[in-house]
This record gives structure tokens, sequence and C-alpha cells, in this order.
């Protein structure tokens, strides 16, 4: 399983966490096309908690928290 | 000619009760720019680095920059320069909200306010006119229903800035508070405050704009254009408004770098229910800004008792919610309401709080040092309780905790559970798993900070650019180049979080508009150099060593835990040396070739 995490405008429409069958999702880009979410709404997007690009390769157990552009100090 | 500075400064003198008005020298000024380059230099030239920060001889600074008031975005600055009374060392305290564009507006560049009143006392700024009013009658009164005593004696279109109980009693988490909500909040300039028996400072203006622009048509151009740049960044454009800064609660949880239980952990299970996600879904009324500002991050948020408040920030979120282990968000917002009323800085406050419970966990605290408030973990109660007690100067613990962990924790023997620098609490981003900011921490002039050098913008949100916040590459100098560029913006007047979206470049334009200054990218970036440099000589001959910049051990030694940066810890024994060499710096400090480069040799 693959847990997908989304946050803040990305949540608008969407769940808040999503549980998807890996086999379906090799990488980020299958995931965004699946939720719908264009690749430019995508500002932060984590692998178990590190950055990497959305086409990142994913593996049965991984957690994705994908973030739009948005930030504070 | 006309540039932007009024030219003007205000000597208040509180044990004489009297009020000189002398001129700002122009060179000096556009060399420091104003605002925090010019309070620091203004306190340094005059010799406060080596007076007792509450005795009669420290001085307070509240200074405008050349861009506070004016139509340019988000402009509604001012600062607190002072010798702090927590860490020792220079202080200055940043607040939005409007009193600092009215005391432009005014017709001031800023206030040096020495000695001590004989009585409480307020001041009144009705223009070109200073005045001088007893405050006995107000003594205890909280800040809110101080402003709106004040407001109601000389109008509703005064702004005021006052000092809640916690700076009466010179509690060293002292804030000052302007417009309500809005605070100059960390190293316990309240207390200085406090200490010279000033209870509030009222300031009119007739006018409401800035009356010496250098080139109007030249700024106007300049602004249209930022605030193009700040409508089109999806930070600055919608980002803050939407959510605030509570947003970064998931994100940095989601790195594995959110300080829980005073930092013995970095990863906190409840996140989610004290998110600025929860708060836009729950109690978030609307958001709010301070003068001038397009991008909106103030919060107004409504309590479960009816009261709407301004909300909390990141900070007080995290360092109430996660650091304490707490997921009750009302809680969280009357703790942080408290803080206002009280004159608390909502970040040392429930950073001591967290410390407090770190001490009662391993038994230095005692059940009855508690007084039936028992300092557990994930108590919503205590949170609320210790923040009034604080405020308040009631019990012994109280008492104690309101003069920060750092003192706190050595009265206990423990002052390894003290996460701070330089006395100074740090703030909610462990340094362990996004190793820049911790060269921010330990090298941050006022002690704990993460606003002088804001290496979270590349390091996690990918501002300007991502970095791997893992490693330590390069970060020295990103470290010292945000550094150099925050004191540019904090002594325009701007507020720091344009910085999402401007650049040098956009600064340098808005400054040489507004002052008729020649300002390149190159010179603007020299001229925050020397501010921070100006500021470590403050350091220096306040009697700072070079083990002060450090950070706590528990950062060295003690890997994360658990959570997505499990194993981390920081590696700053190998930055700080790349950080001098950046600098120019031998032991901490500028050597003779950095001053005179930058125009500080004697
Ligand atoms: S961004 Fe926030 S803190 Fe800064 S000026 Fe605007 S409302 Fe105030």
């Amino acid at each position: 399983m693959l847990e997908v995490r989304l946050f803040a405008t990305l949540r608008q429409g969407r769940e808040k966490v999503y549980h998807l069958d890996a086999a379906g999702f090799p990488d980020g880009t299958a995931v965004l096309d699946h939720l719908h979410i264009p690749k430019e709404e995508v500002a932060i997007f984590l692998r178990n908690g590190f950055h990497r690009p959305t086409d990142t390769a994913l593996a049965d157990g991984d957690i994705v928290a994908i973030f739009p552009p948005t930030g504070g100090g | 000619m006309s540039r932007s500075y009024y030219e003007k400064l205000a000597r208040i003198d509180l044990t004489a009760g009297t009020v000189a008005v002398e001129p700002l020298e122009l060179e000096k000024a556009q060399r420091y720019i104003g605002g925090r380059g010019l309070g620091t230099k203004i306190l340094y030239d005059e010799g406060v680095a080596t007076v007792d920060p509450l005795g009669p001889d420290n001085k307070l600074v509240y200074i405008t920059g050349p861009m506070t008031g004016t139509p340019s975005p988000s402009s509604g600055r001012y600062m607190v320069c002072t010798k702090s009374p927590l860490t020792g060392m220079i202080a200055c305290s940043n607040s939005g909200g409007i009193w600092g564009a009215k005391l432009k507006h005014a017709g001031w560049d800023g206030l040096i306010v020495e000695g001590v009143a004989k009585e409480w006392t307020y001041l009144l700024v009705d223009d070109g006119e200073i005045s001088f009013h007893s405050a006995e009658q107000y003594v205890g009164m909280k800040s809110e229903d101080m402003d709106e005593a004040l407001r109601k004696v000389h109008g509703e279109k005064a702004s005021v800035l006052n000092i809640g109980p916690a700076g009466e009693h010179q509690a060293l988490l002292a804030a000052i508070i302007n417009d309500k909500d809005r605070a100059a909040g960390r190293s316990g300039v309240g207390a200085v405050m406090g200490s010279k028996k000033l209870k509030a400072i009222v300031v009119k203006a007739s006018v409401g704009h800035v009356t010496t622009l250098h080139d109007e048509d030249a700024l106007k151009q300049a602004t249209s254009r930022c605030l193009g740049i700040l409508k089109e960044n999806g930070v600055t454009g919608q980002g803050l408004r939407a959510y605030g800064t509570a947003v970064l609660v998931n994100i940095i949880n989601n790195i594995g770098s959110l300080p829980t239980k005073n930092w013995q952990e970095a990863y906190f299970e409840a996140a989610e229910k004290i998110s600025g996600e929860t708060m836009a879904e729950t109690c978030l009324v609307k958001p709010g800004a301070c003068f001038r500002c397009p991008i909106v991050c103030g919060r107004i948020v409504k309590l479960n008792d009816g009261k709407v408040c301004g909300g909390p920030e990141y900070e007080p979120l995290w360092a109430y919610g996660a650091n304490c282990g707490v997921d009750d968000l009302n809680a969280i917002n009357v703790a942080n309401m408290l803080c206002n009323e009280y004159g608390l800085d909502a970040i040392s406050t429930p950073c001591t709080i967290a410390a407090a419970m770190e001490l009662y966990q391993i038994g230095a605290i005692t059940e009855a040092d508690c007084e039936g408030v028992p300092l557990t973990w994930g108590s919503a109660e205590a949170i609320v309780e210790w923040t009034r007690r604080m405020g308040a100067g009631e019990t012994e613990l109280g008492k104690r905790m309101a003069q920060g962990s750092y003192r706190l924790c050595e009265h206990y023997g423990h002052p390894e559970v003290s996460m701070s620098v330089k006395k100074q609490e740090m703030p909610a981003y462990d340094a362990r798993g996004i190793q820049g900011i911790g060269i921010t921490y330990a090298t941050s002039n006022r002690g704990g900070c993460h606003v002088r050098g804001y290496m979270i913008s590349p390091e996690v949100l990918g501002l300007p650019q991502q970095l791997d916040r893992t490693v330590t590459d390069d970060k020295a100098a990103w470290a010292k180049t945000f550094q150099d560029l925050t004191a540019v913006i904090d002594s325009m007047g701007n507020c720091l979080f344009t910085s999402f979206a401007l650049g040098a470049q956009e600064y340098a334009d808005l400054l040489n508009a507004a002052t008729g200054t020649n300002y390149t990218v190159e010179t603007l970036l020299e001229a925050g150099e020397r501010i921070y440099n100006l500021e470590r000589l403050f350091n220096k001959a306040a009697g700072m060593k070079p083990e002060d910049d450090r950070l706590p051990k528990r950062l060295l030694e003690d890997p994360i835990p658990g959570g997505p940066s499990k194993g981390m810890t920081s590696k700053i024994a190998l930055t700080l040396p790349q950080y001098y060499e950046a600098r120019g710096w031998v032991d901490a400090f500028p050597t003779e070739e950095t001053l005179r480069r930058l125009g500080l040799a004697e």
C-alpha cells in the first residue's frame, strides 16, 4: 500500500489521505494523474519525509506527502 | 531634498521629563539604512553595550525604516532596539500592525527613550508634540484593555503600544504589544520598558502618508512591480492568506523536524489537530493584515467561549502544541491570547513551559512546586494556567519560569534541558533534520531565532531554490547571505515575508526610489553585512564569548529517535568554521580587515 497525504488547497475537492495499491503506482506522476493534481500545483513532494521530484519512483509502504506553494515563518 | 527620512529623532528622558529633538545624520542613516541597522548604531555609539539591561542607563530605541509607512508593500514595520535582559546582548524586536507607520506619519524616524520615570508613565506622540502622562491608574491592566482605555482618551484613530503585567514585573520573557495583538516579542524588550516605568506610547498622526519621498513616481512604479510579483507567487499571493504561517505545522512534521516534547522527539502524531488546515476548518474567523500588506498572514480566531481575538502563528502553535505534547487547538488559542494580554513572548513562554514539563518528567520539579496544576505532557490546562501565572507573576515557580528556560533549568541543576541559544529559546524547526537552520540559530546575534536568516526557505520550501536539508554543503554561505539580506529588509521597514517572492534587486529599487540612494544588489547586501557585523561588535562589547555561538548539546549528541529524520544530529561543528570563514571572522568575531572592508574600523 501507498499512503498519500494531501495538504492545504490540494484538499479542496479531494480527501486528506488516500491509501493506494502500490502495484498501480510506479511513480509520483501516476499518483498525481490519479488524483487529478496538475504538476504545477505541487511545490513540495515528499517521499518518506524527503524532498523528491514528482516523477520519483515509489515502492510499497511509502508515505507520500504533497503540498501546494505555501510557507510561513 | 526629500528622502523618506524625516531626519528627526526624539530623545526622551524619563528621569528629567524632557524631550529633545535631534537631527538624524543622513549619511549615517543611509549607511545603516534605518530600523534595525540604525537603531543598533545609535545604541553602539552611545555605549549601551556595557550597561545593566534593567538599569537606568539602558536605552530603548523605537525606530522606523525609510520604507515604514510608505506605499511600498507590507511597510508597517517598526523595531525596538535595546540591550536584552534575557541574553545580555543586542535585542531588536520587530513588529507590524499600524503603530510604526503612524509614528512615521507623525513625522518621526524614531524615539530614543532613556532614564527611569518617577511614577508609571505613558507618552503621547501627537504629530510633532510629545507629552508625558501618568499611567498609575493603568497599572496591572492587560494589553487589550489598555489599548481600549487609551484610545477612549485619545480617540479611536490613535494607535497604542504598551506592556502588560509581565513587562511591569520585569519578566525577562516580556514583550511589547501594539494594536492589541501585534508583538515586538523577543528578547525581553517588555521588561526594559517595565524597568523604565513606561507603560505605553500612544501615537496620533494627522496625515496618513509619508510626505518626504525622494521620487514618488519611481516608488509607485517599483511598488506596483513588487505587488505584481507578490500576487503571482503562490506563497505570498494565496498560501499565507488562506492558512497563515500555521500551514508549516504539517510540512515540518512530515519531514520529521517538528520538535516535540521539548525536543526529545521530532515527529508529533497529533500534528493535524493543531495545523493551519484544521484552524481554517474550525476556528478561523478571517485573516488579518498589517499596514499596507497584500499578503495578509494574520489570523483572527474564535475561542470556544465565543471571544474573537488574534490567533496563533506557526511558532506558538508548535511551541504550545507539539513541544508541550498538546493537541487541543482551543487551549493553544487561549494561551496565545494570554501571551498578548499579559505581554509575553509567544515563542519563549511556551518553550519555557515545555522545559518545565521535562523538568517535571525527570522529577526535578515536584508536584508541590506545581501548586495544583501539574506540568504533565499534553495538559491543556497546564499551558493555559502556567501562561497566566507567568504573565501575572504568580506562584514561586511561575515567577521563575517568567525568566526563561535557561535560568529555570539552571536553577534546577539541569541546564541541558533548556533548548536555547544565548539564553533565548530556539523556534520551531529541528536543526538536526534541517542542517542550515542550525547555523542561523548558533550565530544569530539575538540568540535562538529563525528570522535572522530563514534557511527554511531554501531547505524546506524550495525558495528561491531547493537545497537538500540533510547535507551541510554550501549552507554556511547561504546562511550568511540570508542573514545579510534579512538585516536589510528589517532595516528598511518592510515585512520579511515579502522575501518569499521579492529579491535583493526589488528591495534596492524600492529603497533607491524612496531615499535617493544608489544601492545595487551588491552594495545593498554589503550594507546588510555591515549591520550584522555591527551587531556582533555590540555583543563583543557586551561580553559575548566565542562559545556563545553554540547549539544545545541535545542537538549534537542525541539523534532524532523516530520519524522521517530518525538518526540525524546537527553537524554544526563542521559548518561553523565554514561560516566564520565566509564572514571573515576569527573565533566568532570580525577581523580588523573585515571591519575595514565594511567601514566599521575605529
Ligand atoms: S505578511 Fe503578515 S506579518 Fe507581514 S506585514 Fe503582512 S500581515 Fe503583517
